[in-house]
């Protein structure tokens, strides 16, 4: 199956059939559990979507935090929720395919009922922008003469950024080096500073620091509409489009029925025009993997991850 | 000129009438929570966030600001008043702070903190205006080696910081060092002494243990003296402090700025590195070393300054880099993308009404402070009078609620009570818990700029000395430590705690 299929953003026809013939749900709060601490990609996704939902739907989202261990204290937690469709939990992706391999934690990939994927922000490679640096071959170039000398700046070890790291090196045919920082805001000083050669991040961190930083190359389907300038890896020769996606899961517990009409009604935010922008303006891009759709798409992604996984010595 | 204009017109956002009652909405909670021991900003920021979406967004920002900032300024309450820190960030005012209100001198106490915590503000927020963008250029200088030398540097300062015997402060330290080190390592992904908790896979925060050991651990010694407590509080004089006071305080005020300041800037510790180096640094200069720990009031005025200094500060990396320097920052930084704001350095000139808008009601926000918190200093004074039976259980309570606020975890309930049983053993065996605690907060950024810097000059350790900010900061540390270990210095310290016992 193509990856197409699920990136389709047309899912308005998801959203329209579902609600209005049965039963109201959602008739009371639903609770939201984010896995990160507030403030967070992964908290900010929600809060936008919080302002949807009670628009669309009636009915507050109430977000709680519980950080730890990179995600993984809630999402082992996740399936001694209530399965009725009220509790549910932001998982995020390639998180809880990695932490499982790397065996530190209590969960495993197939303990996490996964509803629907809503966002991803794509691997991106970003430099400082006096870095001599001005083109992804010229870091191809450079990576070659300069091997591990050359260092990558990325959020925490075993992590996406790391993951990506890899595939970076297995497709510059490389061995640079991975410099592992506590999270993204962390990494920002060392890359201004010019302390490290490169940040292998996201796109949003480019965002941000527009004007300070310069993006090199993304793993994005198609060239990213707030910078038309930078090449995707597609075009460079790569078969890589990932980053870390975001989505929501259920307790184990929850029936079949419920599990579609969350799906649906994170379609339904999805295609929010109002939200859609704020969204986009965020540097998050947006995706539609409906419940119906997960099956296929986990085991599209875990297969892959699993592959880099080879490489780094976490998978066998 | 330029400066004038800019000032004019974040004055001119400041001062409208909405703005002006948010930072006095936020200013008050903050002091509100800053009292209250364990209920921190973060909590308290999250908490708030839904509510300020419709709000204009340099309302919502002024608003959370002032709750970051008056945090730190009613830590220092209840420190001085009851020997808990209010804020972590306070912990060093409980030292001097709370001896002075045994002596009957609360008042002035809390009086020296408000006007020194002022008189931060005013000089750090100037410094924010005039200087940001150049001293945020300045701190990038600062690679991983010389991260790594500057926690050397501190580190060994620590060990002046105690007032006992040397070995006990040293051994202190390095007990903070390992429980610093329970947690996942960054360069390995290795969870190290986590006992298969996943609890502890972050490692123990910094809120249980200061909570514990000052908190629970001062009750528990409290408890012990039965209602003795009360005796002390019936011969309070002096609300505010005299000419002499202020004369003594003004220098240990302005270095606890400068340093305060300088440590704001620097991503990573912020008001507690701050508050914990200007103490030391005061008790270095004091022609009465002996007399710091017993209600001197340099010992208030100097972190006081220090720790408002860096809360303010602390905004350069954010408002100028996009970069936070701690957790409370991080939630700014989510709260302005939630409001369609790209935190980072192009917010300076795309949204110049909402960065000198903000500047200039720190400004603003820290004259509230002063204004609301000194006629309160008789009404808080007060609150000592009120038997400890009733006074405890409250305390206790907010502590609870507080340190499961910081991540919703249970977990650190049951941390704060095991660091407030350790504490209580501490305090019966006379070793002091701040250099503890400095080495807690040092010991896992020294480990990781450590191994980052190896991982970068590919294990070369001449990284440490051939640049020259990481060099300096070495040299600084040896010659310190010449000084505490030279014959001369131990040989009066130690006649020092012979006189002390």
């Amino acid at each position: 199956m193509k990856r197409r299929d699920f990136l389709v953003m047309g899912g308005a026809v998801a959203a329209s059939m579902a609600l209005p013939a049965r039963a109201a749900f959602p008739d009371k709060p639903m609770r939201m559990i984010i896995a990160f601490a507030p403030g967070g990609e992964s908290d900010i996704g929600a809060r936008q979507q919080q302002i949807v939902f009670k628009r669309l739907f009636g009915q507050d989202m109430v977000i709680e935090s519980k950080p730890g261990a990179g995600g993984a204290l809630a999402w082992s937690q996740l399936n001694s929720y209530p399965g009725d469709g009220y509790t549910v939990m932001g998982t995020n992706l390639p998180h809880i395919v990695l932490q499982p391999l790397e065996g530190n934690v209590q969960y495993k990939t197939e303990d996490i009922t996964n509803v629907h994927m809503y966002q991803y922000t794509p691997d991106a490679i970003i430099v400082r922008a006096d870095s001599p640096l001005k083109t992804y071959a010229d870091l191809v170039k450079a990576a070659k003469e300069g091997q591990d000398k050359v260092t990558f700046a990325g959020s925490g070890t075993n992590s996406a950024n790391h993951v990506a790291h890899t595939r970076l090196n297995r497709l510059m045919g490389t061995k640079t080096t991975y410099v592992p920082f506590k999270g993204t805001g962390d990494l920002v000083s060392s890359v201004l500073g010019g302390h490290v050669t490169a940040a292998m991040s996201y796109n949003t961190l480019a965002l941000s620091q527009k004007g300070k930083m310069r993006m090199l190359a993304v793993a994005s389907e198609s060239r990213l509409a707030g910078f038309p300038d930078v090449p995707t890896f597609k075009e460079l020769g790569g078969d890589w489009v990932d980053g870390a996606y975001r989505g929501v899961g259920v307790p184990k517990s929850t029936p079949e029925d419920i599990r579609k009409r969350v799906s649906d009604i994170f379609s339904a935010i999805n295609q929010d025009p109002e939200f859609r922008k704020k969204m986009a303006d965020g540097g998050f891009e947006l995706i539609d993997v409906t419940y119906d759709k997960m099956a296929a798409f986990m085991a599209e992604r875990t297969k892959a991850y699993v592959e880099v996984a080879k490489l780094m010595g976490l998978a066998k | 000129m330029e400066l004038l204009a800019n000032l004019q017109l974040g004055f001119g956002v400041a001062l409208a009438g909405t703005n002006i009652l948010y930072c006095f909405i936020g200013v008050l909670l903050g002091t509100l929570i800053g009292v209250l021991p364990g209920i921190g900003p973060v909590a308290t920021i999250a908490m708030l966030l839904p509510a300020t979406f419709v709000l204009p967004p340099v309302s919502a920002l002024i608003m959370l600001a002032g709750i970051y900032y008056g945090a730190s300024y009613g830590g220092s309450t209840t420190a001085i008043l009851v020997n808990l820190p209010g804020e972590v960030s306070s912990v060093v005012t409980c030292l001097d702070g709370h001896q002075m209100a045994k002596q009957g001198n609360a008042g002035k106490a809390l009086a020296i903190a408000a006007i020194g915590s002022f008189f931060a503000g005013t000089v750090a927020t100037l410094l924010v205006a005039a200087f940001a963008p150049p001293l945020a250029e300045l701190a990038l200088k600062f690679g991983p080696a010389d991260y790594f030398s500057l926690m050397v540097l501190g580190l060994i300062a620590a060990v002046v910081l105690a007032h006992g015997s040397l070995i006990k402060a040293v051994a202190m330290i390095v007990l903070g060092l390992l429980v610093g080190l329970i947690g996942t390592d960054v360069n390995s992904g290795v969870a190290r002494y986590n006992f298969g908790l996943p609890e502890l896979i972050d490692g123990v925060g910094i809120g249980p243990i200061a909570m514990g050991i000052f908190g629970f651990g001062e009750i528990i010694r409290n408890l012990e003296h039965g209602q003795k407590r009360d005796v002390f509080v019936k011969k309070v004089t002096g609300l505010m402090p005299t000419w002499q006071d202020m004369r003594i305080s003004a220098l240990p005020i302005v270095r606890g700025t400068a340093l305060g300041s300088a440590l704001g800037i620097l991503p990573g510790g912020g008001p507690i590195l701050g508050s914990f180096s200007a103490y030391t640094l005061e008790k270095k200069l004091s022609k009465y070393p002996e007399r710091f720990g017993k209600g001197v009031i340099e010992g208030v005025a100097a972190p006081e300054s220090a720790n408002n200094a860096a809360a303010q500060t602390s905004f350069i990396p954010l408002l100028t880099l996009g970069i936070p320097s701690n957790p409370v920052m991080a939630l700014m930084i989510g709260a302005m993308i939630i409001h369609g704001i790209q935190p980072g350095p192009q917010i300076m000139t795309a949204k110049p009404d909402l960065f000198w808008g903000m500047i200039a009601s720190m400004w603003v926000g820290n004259l509230l402070l002063v204004v609301l918190n000194l006629p309160m200093i008789g009404m808080w004074v007060k609150l000592l009078t009120l038997q400890y039976r009733f006074l405890y259980p409250a305390i206790l309570l907010f502590c609870c609620i507080g340190v499961y606020s910081i991540n919703n975890s249970w977990m650190d309930v049951q941390l704060a009570a095991i660091f407030g049983l350790i504490g209580y053993l501490f305090g019966k065996l006379d070793c002091e818990a701040a250099p503890l605690l400095l080495g807690f907060v040092l010991g896992p950024m020294m480990e990781e700029n450590l191994r980052r810097a190896l991982l970068l000059s590919r294990g070369d350790p001449a990284v440490f000395v051939t640049r020259p900010i990481s060099a300096t900061l070495l040299v600084l540390a040896v010659l310190l430590l010449v000084i505490v270990a030279a014959p001369s210095v131990r040989k009066k310290r130690e006649e020092t705690f012979v006189e002390e016992d």
